[in-house]
Order: structure tokens, then C-alpha cells, then sequence
């Protein structure tokens, strides 16, 4: 590196371009913050089921072993969706029924097939949680993902 | 060592070994599961055998970074901790919250937000062991000499313990709740946590080169620098579909791309200074572990992190087996790698030894890096083939993933095959010593 590049130079590049790019940064989640509360997700439907549900969804660790919007373990399928992929655009209780009685089969105990452990929840808890699960599947997600299988 | 207390750093990696154990265990376990998925499913179920192996992995690490702080501060600062006893103290509290942490995982004890699990104690222990920890090291710092290696580090460290406080902050907005989930996952491991690697690696550098100190923190503030100009707005790359606005598919593109420049930087820099330095260190292992972990950084999170970081290709690439292959090369080239090189440099002198077992800690270091990159090519194709079946065909889940059970055995071979490396190391840095410390210290002794 030239002379001219002094290391107080560096220094002070380093200290000034940090703040700005973290000023934007934060305004830009700012931004997100609002677009999410607002525009992006149903604030008017996010009640006391949902937010239980959520706890249940967390108690249980559920995200070490699925994807939610993507995010968390490999292990067995995308959730963010699963309200879609049972059908609960048309058929919402239907698709609530479906997803309760497979949580409640929990484990098959088939060999050489992924287990999902048994959770002991009550009703209101398995309710509770499809809420969650329904709430968040219509998050605009900007179109993802980009099929049914998640 | 140059300062008795510097020995603090001992016990912090002895502690950070005992959890790496731990991770690759779990790690080890995690793959069994993978290819015959009824093993343990009652007893210990594949949630919390992860749990296990992410939080040890994260804690350990940490711990790692503590003890890198306790070793070099004192030498750059040019006086003792501050506070020795503290030290001990804050390593207690933070080794008896994991084991406690790991404990209670087995039995569901836990909450719920992915690597966020700790019960709330625990994370206030967390910020406890912040405070003692970041008190004792400014001070320290404070009261002696001021380097570029220390302001960087004292700046990565206090970031961590900032980003750390949005883990009490659970909105029930669950979008909201993954945008500053991100403050912590994504700031630490593609922010602070550079500053961190970058600091320590001057330090290396400096003493093992011996190229001047201004040559190389110049170039530790221009990486640190490209870092965080480049990691912050990268943080965009998390927010293309958790319902963030679209112009986050523009910036963190854009920006995240650029994430690649300071691991780039680091790999130019740590080759220039060995050229530069004209010094044979005697410690070749730790030589090969510092140069070797800005190559394993650079591919892990440069290579592998741009593979899926556009937002038209993580559309298809976006929580496939591709991103568990970035995360594993990633966090080991970066971080696991930059504590054994600290480890095998300091713990020589940390036991009053010359080096020793340089052998056995270099093949260690090929077997666990080969390893690891059968580990992460193996990931990457069931990745590429998963994003094809499902993503692209529409098949569901579970009737992909049993096509891709080869590359799961693989991964379970190349784990094993690290297992077998750590030991290896475990043994050279922590085994018994077979070359006495030389009676004087020669005058001629090249570099410290």
C-alpha cells in the first residue's frame, strides 16, 4: 500500500464509513419494521391465539428440526407454508383438522423414516398453534417460496 | 508468556476444547440421525441433539475469543489483566451456564428461538459474564498501551455484547421477531465476530512475522473496514422473504457480494506478511493454522457464502442442504480455525514448553480440513439436488430427502473423520510434552 494510504487514514475510513453504513442500516430496519406492521403482515388478526400459538411453536423448539420462512434446521419440512400445502385457502377446516390429527399420529415409529417426537399438547395448544401457523402463511413473503413444497 | 496472568487464558481454552468435544459429538449424533433416523428418536430427538450442537459450537467459540483476549491484551497492552480473579470468576459463571444449558436441553428444558434456546437465566448469566468480562479487559486495556489490535478487538467484543441484548427482545409479530433476530445472528457472525478474527490475526502476524506493527494494523483497519462497509447492509441478504420490503433483494445482493472483499483481503494479507516477515517461526502448526484459516474464512463465507447470496438464486437456494454446507465450512474456516491457530501459538508458552508435537498438530490440520471439505461438497450436492427436485419440480420434502441419503452418508464419514482430528489435536496441544524448554533463551530466538 502507498504512503499516502497512512494506517490514521485507515483508521479514520474505518470508524467514519462503520457509523454511516450502520445509520443506514439501522433507518433502513426502521423502515422494515414499520412496512412489516403495516403492509406486509395482518396486524388487525395477529390476537391472543396467535401470539399463544408462537409460544407453543417456540416451547417445543419446532425450529430445530423445520424451516419457518426458510429459516432454522434442514431436518423436515418447510412450515411457513403448511397451511397452503393442506389445502387451508379453501378448505380451512379441513386443513386444521389435517394438521392436528398428524402432529397427534407423532412418531409413526416407521423404520428408516424421519421420527417427529410426540408433543403432549391440549387442544387449545394444537389450535393455538395452527393459528401461528396459518397467520404466518399469509406473510407477503415477496412470493416465496417458490412452490407448494416449500 | 510474558505476564503471569496471561495464564487465565489457559483455563478459558481448556473450558472451550471441553464444549468443542461436546459440539462434534452432538455433531456426530446429528448425522446418525440423518441416515438412520430411528436411532434415539425417543430418548434424545433430533431438536435437541442440534440445540446442542449449535449452542456448544457458539459457546465455545466464544469462550475461544475470551481466552484469545485474556492471552494477547496483556502483551499488547503491556501490563497484566486487571483483574485475574475476575476472570476466573466470569469463566466459571459462563462454563456452569452451558454445561447447565446443555443439561437442560436433554431434559426440555428450553425456549424456543433457534440458537436463542438458553432460559432466560442463562442469558442473563450471559450478560453477566458481558459485563465482568468487558470491565476487566477496557480496564486492562485502559490504564496500558493502545494499539490498533486491542481498539479493534475491544470494538468487536463490546458489539458482541451489545447485538446480544436483542435476545430479550421477542416481539409477537413473527416477521418483526426474525428482522432483529438477525441484530444477533447476522451481526455477530458477519460483523463483530470479524473484528474479532481480524485482531486476532494481526496479533499472529505481528509476533510471528515480525513484519512492523504500522504495516500491519494498516492493513487490520482496511480489512475490518471492507468488513463492516460490506457486513452491515449484507444483513439484507436475511431479509429477501421474511416480509421485509423489496428493496432488500437490491441492497443485500449488492452488498452481501461484497462480503467476500475483507475474507479476500485477509488471505492476501497473512501470505504478504509470512513473505514480508523472512522469519521462521519455530511453531509451524500454529504458522499453518493462521495462514490456513484465512483460506478455510475465505472459501467457507466468501466462496460458499456468494454460491446462494443473490436474491434470484437464494429464491431457489433459500433453507436447502446449500446453506447448511455455507454454515459448516464457514463457521469452521472462520472461527473454529482462528482458535486452534491461537490455541497452538499461545499454548506453548502458556505451558512453558518450546512447541511441541508439531507433527501431530499438522496432521491434524490436513485431517480436519480435508474433512471438512468432503463434509461441505458433500452438503453442496444434496443441496444442488434438493433445490432441483423441490424447488424447481415440486416434489415434496420427505420424497427428496430420501434421494439424498448417500450425501448424508458422506457426511457422516467426513464427521467422523473430524472426530478423529480433534482427538488428535486435543492430544498435541493438551499432551504430554516431549521437547524440554531450552535452558536459556538464545538472543537469536527469531520471533515471539
Amino acid at each position: 500500500m502507498s504512503e499516502r494510504f497512512t494506517k490514521s487514514a485507515a483508521r479514520n475510513i474505518f470508524y467514519g464509513g462503520s457509523i454511516f453504513f450502520f445509520v443506514v442500516f439501522v433507518a433502513l430496519t426502521a423502515h422494515s419494521h414499520w412496512y412489516m406492521v403495516n403492509i406486509s403482515t395482518d396486524s388487525a388478526t395477529l390476537n391472543e391465539n396467535v401470539i399463544r400459538g408462537k409460544h407453543v411453536w417456540e416451547k417445543n423448539a419446532c425450529i430445530n428440526c423445520h424451516t419457518l420462512l426458510g429459516e432454522g434446521a434442514y431436518f423436515a419440512p418447510e412450515l411457513g407454508n403448511v397451511w397452503v400445502r393442506y389445502g387451508g385457502k379453501d378448505d380451512p377446516k379441513a386443513a386444521r383438522e389435517g394438521l392436528i390429527a398428524w402432529i397427534q399420529s407423532m412418531p409413526t415409529g416407521i423404520e428408516g423414516r424421519r421420527q417427529m417426537p410426540h408433543f403432549d399438547l391440549t387442544d387449545q395448544e394444537l389450535n393455538d398453534l395452527v393459528d401461528f401457523l396459518e397467520w404466518t402463511s399469509r406473510i407477503n413473503t415477496q412470493k416465496w417460496p417458490p412452490n407448494d413444497a416449500g | 508468556m510474558k505476564y503471569a496472568s496471561q495464564k487465565v487464558a489457559y483455563w478459558y481454552f481448556t473450558c472451550a476444547m471441553l464444549l468443542f468435544v461436546v459440539q462434534i459429538f452432538a455433531g456426530g449424533l446429528a448425522g446418525t440421525v440423518y441416515v438412520l433416523p430411528n436411532v434415539l428418536a425417543d430418548l434424545l430427538p433430533f431438536n435437541i441433539i442440534r440445540m446442542i450442537h449449535t449452542n456448544a459450537l457458539i459457546v465455545w467459540l466464544l469462550m475461544g475469543f475470551f481466552g484469545c483476549a485474556y492471552y494477547l491484551v496483556p502483551e499488547e497492552a503491556e501490563r497484566d489483566i486487571e483483574s485475574p480473579l475476575l476472570a476466573y470468576v466470569q469463566l466459571g459463571l459462563l462454563m456452569f451456564g452451558a454445561l447447565a444449558a446443555v443439561g437442560g436441553y436433554t431434559l426440555r428444558v428450553h425456549e424456543g428461538r433457534e440458537f436463542l434456546e438458553q432460559p432466560l437465566w442463562i442469558k442473563v448469566a450471559i450478560v453477566v459474564v458481558a459485563l465482568i468480562f468487558l470491565y476487566n479487559v477496557s480496564m486492562t486495556v485502559l490504564k496500558g498501551r493502545k494499539t490498533a489490535v486491542t481498539s479493534v478487538l475491544l470494538l468487536g467484543l463490546w458489539g458482541i455484547a451489545l447485538f446480544w441484548l436483542f435476545a430479550f427482545y421477542e416481539p409477537h409479530n413473527i416477521a418483526v421477531d426474525k428482522l432483529y433476530w438477525w441484530y444477533i445472528v447476522h451481526l455477530w457472525v458477519e460483523g463483530v465476530w470479524e473484528l474479532v478474527m481480524a485482531s486476532v490475526l494481526a496479533f499472529l502476524m505481528i509476533k510471528m512475522t515480525g513484519v512492523d506493527r504500522e504495516v500491519i494494523e494498516k492493513w487490520l483497519y482496511s480489512i475490518v473496514g471492507l468488513a463492516l462497509f460490506s457486513g452491515l447492509l449484507g444483513t439484507g441478504h436475511h431479509y429477501y422473504w421474511i416480509g421485509a420490503p423489496g428493496y432488500w433483494q437490491w441492497v443485500g445482493s449488492i452488498f452481501s457480494s461484497l462480503e467476500i472483499a475483507p475474507f479476500f483481503a485477509m488471505v492476501i494479507f497473512a501470505f504478504a506478511m509470512v513473505w514480508k516477515g523472512r522469519r521462521d517461526h519455530p511453531n509451524r502448526a500454529a504458522m499453518l493454522w493462521s495462514i490456513g484459516c484465512t483460506i478455510g474464512a475465505f472459501f467457507g463465507a466468501g466462496i460458499w457464502g456468494f454460491l446462494h447470496t443473490l436474491s434470484s438464486v437464494n429464491y431457489y437456494s433459500h433453507g436447502t442442504q446449500l446453506t447448511a454446507a455455507h454454515g459448516h465450512l464457514a463457521f469452521f474456516g472462520a472461527y473454529v480455525m482462528l482458535n486452534l491457530a491461537l490455541i497452538t501459538y499461545a499454548m506453548p508458552y502458556l505451558r512453558g514448553r518450546a512447541p511441541y508435537n508439531q507433527a501431530l498438530n499438522i496432521a491434524s490440520f490436513w485431517l480436519m480440513t480435508s474433512a471438512m471439505t468432503i463434509m461441505t461438497f458433500a452438503l453442496t450436492f444434496a443441496g444442488v439436488v434438493q433445490i432441483q427436485l423441490q424447488r424447481v419440480m415440486g416434489q415434496s420434502y420427505m420424497e427428496v430427502q430420501d434421494q439424498l441419503a448417500l450425501f448424508y452418508w458422506i457426511r457422516l464419514g467426513s464427521g467422523v473423520l473430524v472426530a478423529i482430528s480433534v482427538v488428535m489435536f486435543l492430544w498435541s496441544v493438551f499432551g504430554p510434552v516431549r521437547e524440554p524448554k531450552p535452558a536459556t533463551t538464545s538472543a537469536l530466538q527469531p520471533a515471539e
